[in-house]
């Protein structure tokens, strides 16, 4: 029985197929799992026809309670828990981690530890941006560039590997350092290895850069100017996508950053072209500031000597009492960070990534905050995609890189 | 490794002749060559099986190549990566909406026992909620220990008893119909 | 971000900050939660401020002060290229506190944050809903009296016995001493 409609017009006078007739958005679901979504979020959407008119990400499908775990455990049982923050690129959450520790504790790290972590930042820096844009490439319907991006990225894991003891969640540093130099003949391997991912790099770029229908669909898709971009809080390649130059190993370097030479590629138009393009040359970038540090770096210690901070070495663990002490000190009770409060922030894939931590004395956190990039960013979704099409929210989705465990830590 | 599997089916009502143990076979050797997996990726174990499902660690060539985003589709679920407490009921649901005969692989050690995040957010296990047929721990396990995984799984499905026809009683209802008296169990 | 700027918003607004200081490095300022809002505008529009850039706002427990909870709001000006840090407090009677999100919008996801897991308010915005836990959980997680292992589960689990427990205090052991909260140097303000 048809409904009693009060607002149906028919208008005589004009074209009956222009009848105005009252609609109703359709709602749909785009389930937490789903093979287009980049780990598990849900999408409210309500569309009318195929245009999105409102869209509610609904995220913490994948919340482990990071800072919860992280107030209860040592300072150096933190690490585990940083590294599964921003899966895809480990060694910067826990480098960025370890930066903030000794800004707080007020410890300079020894040269050789600042180069090994830069190199290890630019080559997770590397796989990230390959697992971002080989993604893409197969949301939108092309298969062989994820493959490529995967054998590129497996090349690294090999070498990540031999370095840390882990392909994806590594663990690697320690609080005034690395936790061991560099293998034997490790950097000469780097080096080959870097040749065949910049091939592989190549291959991607000439499989989807010119490619008719990537830039159809990317191209002024998901646009956001640079004024609303900086509302939002957007940092990285996003905001760099907009047009608007801020990167925070130019404006405030840390580690070796002010010692090497490299370019930071800025957007114009803020589409999802421009971002997934940024992520390809800032891959060359990194494979060029890789390679200068292999040159500049000098031997030397991986890690500070100092036994309140550092895990004192096996002999004298063994023999003497105050490596006895000292090593029973650092396990049972945790390294005594001075009390205090420090923001440290670092320029991980995705965005700035800030860590803002709270110390009371003792040797467990009072408050571990990690202000990851990617929340900002899910959260500017819903300006950048209104009024665009259903499909327009793959690539845009894709190009923020949103990593769960980072957005739901 | 099959020897354990066929001592335990040698009592009398679950002896088989000749030919059901033919057809079982048969049965098993077609399924466990043609899984179809609903990867149900949510965290870091996400990028091992991406690296799985690549060309490196081919999982293609044990016949589990396609991946298929619907649980009718599909008869492998893979839980790979955390989950949590607002997630569980998600996973049931796609569980009790894939159709026999139906395995399920806990990758990872956080899917399998809850990992190191014992805490308010996490699920302990999906063991708690749905039965698990393949563990594997590892956080997250390297490539070759999924495929070993899987190979276990298919040693296990050539040796489960198959039927042409099931008749095994169905799986209880999900939705209780109205009018049903709950307390005095169903009939009024 | 240098003293100067301290100052000149300390000047603009005397009976506003409480105090101001540098820490690590970090300038902070804390300020009256009543005041946060006019702060705000003015550390966003002021030239020479220009704090456009919303970074996070966080929530911490000082379970043994009053008022209980501080609210960080850090700030960046790409302009400057200085951060800041603001502070407010926030009573336990009463945990509500001024929106920010009418001047920087991408405060809106943070302030859900500090609701879903400290139970913080935020006036002008509508209902506050929760970002990461669901709608059914009662409790606020991330506060000092929240148990570590307090799970609710929305369905029923299978009876699987634990043989190992997570890292963490144990089921009876009290959680670790909070009596000894960070004070950080002052810097004193020209007013």
């Amino acid at each position: 029985m048809p409904e009693k409609h009060d607002s149906t017009e028919s208008r005589v006078t004009e074209n009956a197929l222009e009848a105005r007739l009252p609609t109703k958005t359709m709602s749909i679901n785009m389930g937490p799992s789903h093979p287009a979504s980049h780990g598990t979020v849900r999408f409210n959407i309500e569309l009318d026809g195929e245009t999105i008119v409102k869209l509610d990400p609904e995220i913490g499908f994948l919340h482990r309670g990071f800072e919860k775990s992280c107030e209860n455990v040592t300072w150096q049982q933190c690490l585990p828990y940083t590294d599964r923050l921003n899966y895809v690129s480990a060694l910067c959450n826990n480098f960025g981690f370890l930066t903030a520790i000794e800004k707080l504790a007020g410890i300079e790290i020894p040269e050789r530890a600042k180069y090994i972590r830069t190199i290890g930042a630019e080559m997770h820096r590397l796989c990230d941006h390959l697992t971002c844009t080989a993604a893409m490439g197969m949301e939108l319907g092309g298969f062989a560039p994820f493959l490529y991006g995967m054998e590129a990225r497996e090349l690294l894991w090999d070498r990540i590997a031999e370095l840390t003891g882990a392909r994806v969640t590594t663990s690697y540093g320690r609080i005034g350092g690395v936790e061991k130099d560099l293998p034997e003949g490790w950097v000469q391997k780097v080096k080959d290895t870097l040749v065949k991912v910049e091939e592989f790099r190549q291959e991607i770029d000439q499989l989807l850069t010119l490619n008719r229908l990537f830039i159809d669909r990317t191209r002024d898709t998901g646009v956001i100017s640079a004024e609303d971009a900086v509302d939002f809080g957007f940092t990285g390649p996003m905001l760099r996508a907009s047009g608007v130059p801020y990167d925070v190993r130019k404006a405030h370097p840390y580690w070796v950053y002010d010692r090497v030479e490299f370019k930071v590629p800025i957007g114009t138009r803020g589409d999802n072209f421009d971002r997934y393009y940024i992520r390809m040359q800032e891959m060359v970038e990194s494979i060029s500031i890789i390679n200068q540090c292999f040159e500049q770096m000098e031997p030397g210690p991986h890690i500070i000597e100092d036994w309140r901070y550092v895990m004192p070495p096996k002999p004298q663990v063994y023999s003497t009492i105050e490596g006895v002490i000292g090593h029973f000190k650092l396990v049972m009770e945790g390294v005594k960070i001075p009390k205090g409060e420090v923001y440290s922030y670092t320029e991980s894939p995705n965005g700035e990534l800030g860590w803002y931590l709270v110390s009371d004395g003792s040797g467990r956190p009072y408050k571990v905050h990690c202000r990851a990039p990617g929340i900002q960013l899910v959260s500017g979704l819903e300006h950048m995609v209104k009024g665009s099409m259903l499909p327009d929210l793959i690539p845009t989705f894709d190009a923020i890189n949103m990593i769960g465990g980072e957005v739901e830590q | 490794m099959s020897q354990d599997f066929q001592a335990i089916t040698t009592r009398r009502e679950e002896a088989q002749g000749f030919f059901e143990r033919l057809v079982s076979r048969g049965l098993g050797w077609a399924r466990k060559y043609s899984l179809f997996t609903y990867p149900y990726a949510t965290a870091c174990c996400g990028m091992e099986y991406m690296s799985v499902s690549s060309a490196r660690y081919d999982i293609a060539r044990f016949g589990a190549e396609f991946p298929r985003f619907s649980p009718r589709q599909a008869d492998l679920l893979m839980v790979i990566g955390t989950i949590n407490q607002k997630q569980a009921p998600i996973l049931k649901r796609v569980y009790e909406q894939m159709a026999e005969p139906k395995w399920v692989v806990a990758f990872g050690v956080c899917a399998s026992s809850g990992g190191f995040y014992d805490n308010y957010a996490v699920l302990q296990g999906i063991d708690r909620i749905i039965p698990v047929d393949v563990y594997i721990p590892g956080c997250p396990p390297r490539p070759e220990q999924v495929l070993d995984a899987l190979i276990l799984l298919q040693e296990k499905i050539g040796a489960q008893s198959h039927k042409l026809i099931d008749h095994r009683p169905p799986e209880p209802e999900l939705v209780r119909p109205a009018g049903r008296d709950l307390v005095s169990g169903g009939v009024k | 971000m240098s003293v100067e700027q301290l100052q000149r918003i300390a000047e603009r607004f005397p009976d506003a900050v409480v105090e101001g200081y540098t820490l690590h490095g970090d300038e902070t300022l804390v300020i009256k939660r009543e005041n946060l809002v006019e702060v705000a505008q003015f550390c966003k529009n002021e030239p020479g401020l220009e704090f456009k850039l919303p970074l996070s706002v966080t929530c911490v427990d000082y379970i043994d002060e009053k008022p209980r909870f501080e609210l960080v709001y850090t700030l960046y000006s790409i302009t400057t290229g200085h951060h800041l840090r603001l502070k407010v407090r926030v009573p336990e009677e009463d945990p509500v506190a001024p929106s920010t999100i009418g001047v920087w919008r991408g405060m809106d996801w943070w302030e859900r944050y500090c609701w879903d897991m400290y139970g913080i308010r935020f006036s002008g915005r509508g209902p506050m809903r929760r970002l990461w836990m669901y709608e059914e959980f009662e409790g606020f997680p991330l506060r000092k009296d929240y148990p570590l292992r307090g799970r609710q589960p929305l369905i029923p689990e299978a009876d699987v016995r634990d043989i190992y427990r997570g890292p963490g205090p144990g089921p009876g052991s009290p959680p670790a001493s909070r009596s000894n909260p960070p004070r950080p140097s002052q810097l004193p303000i020209v007013k």
